[in-house]
């Protein structure tokens, strides 16, 4: 997790084409500046950024989906439920799967568990437009890579 | 059995907190019931849902951008529940 970049989570550890699911894992780092401020003496990951961290699996789900043909932007957050503190340190298991894809619009939904306990989730909506320009797409490919993306799997939608 | 724009017409007022006697077949739902595009991908999900089909919402956009179309076609509320029986329809064919 690299909170500086926005980069919420770590690794892809499972994407199932057939069952249209992916499973991420996310470590909390045991510093970082934002715990200073949330909060002064008692250190807590935000709820904000667990979302964020539950829309970035999300969104890696539907780019495998679609082959890395098209972007998902989010659009809309329903059902959130933060259900347990989560502090630095700590290990996130996130998982998502596809509920509906619309045209020009796809629907998840998304949990994180903490050693098994589910801590959050949510119901995601997100807009799905064609990448903005082919440098974009690349960057994806390249970041999806260093994740552990599986590139095979995703192509051969 | 509830019509399709009875339950077109649900999912909306539901949605959009609109009053039900609002919305009539001749409603645009843009232009009378102010419905935003993001209010409205809510509404699309309910009626895929509801219909088992998928609201060709994109290939409709591009038409109207392109003036192949207007907005009255589709998003005029009586228009788009024929659009939606055509694609039951032709599911179940």
């Amino acid at each position: 997790m690299r909170l500086e970049y926005f980069q919420l989570i770590d690794r892809v550890e499972g994407f199932d084409r057939a069952q249209q699911t992916i499973g991420v894992a996310a470590q909390v780092p045991a510093e970082n500046s934002i715990f200073e401020g949330h909060f002064p003496g008692m250190p807590l990951m935000p709820g904000v950024l667990l979302i964020e961290a539950m829309a970035q699996s999300s969104g890696w789900l539907l780019i495998g989906l679609n082959g890395f043909s098209r972007m998902p932007f989010l659009a809309a957050i329903k059902e959130a439920k933060l259900r347990s503190f989560v502090t630095p340190g700590q290990a996130l298991a996130i998982s998502a799967g596809l509920v509906h894809e619309g045209s020009g619009y796809a629907v998840t939904k998304a949990e994180i568990k903490v050693e098994g306990k589910p801590v959050c989730g949510a119901e995601i909506t997100f807009r799905v437009v064609p990448f903005p320009s082919e440098a974009f797409r690349a960057s994806m490919e390249e970041m999806a890579r260093r994740i552990g993306f599986p590139m095979e799997a995703a192509a051969n939608g | 059995m509830a019509s399709t724009f009875d339950t077109v017409a649900n999912i909306i007022a539901e949605t959009c907190d609109i009053p039900r006697e609002q919305i009539k077949p001749e409603s645009h739902a843009i232009d009378d019931l102010g419905i935003d595009s993001l209010d409205f991908l809510d509404i699309a999900f309910a009626i895929d849902k509801a219909f088992g089909i998928k609201l060709p919402i994109e290939e409709w956009t591009q038409e109207v951008n392109d003036g192949t179309a207007t907005t009255e076609q589709y998003f005029v509320l009586g228009n788009l529940c024929s659009e939606i029986d055509s694609l039951v329809t032709a599911k179940q064919a």
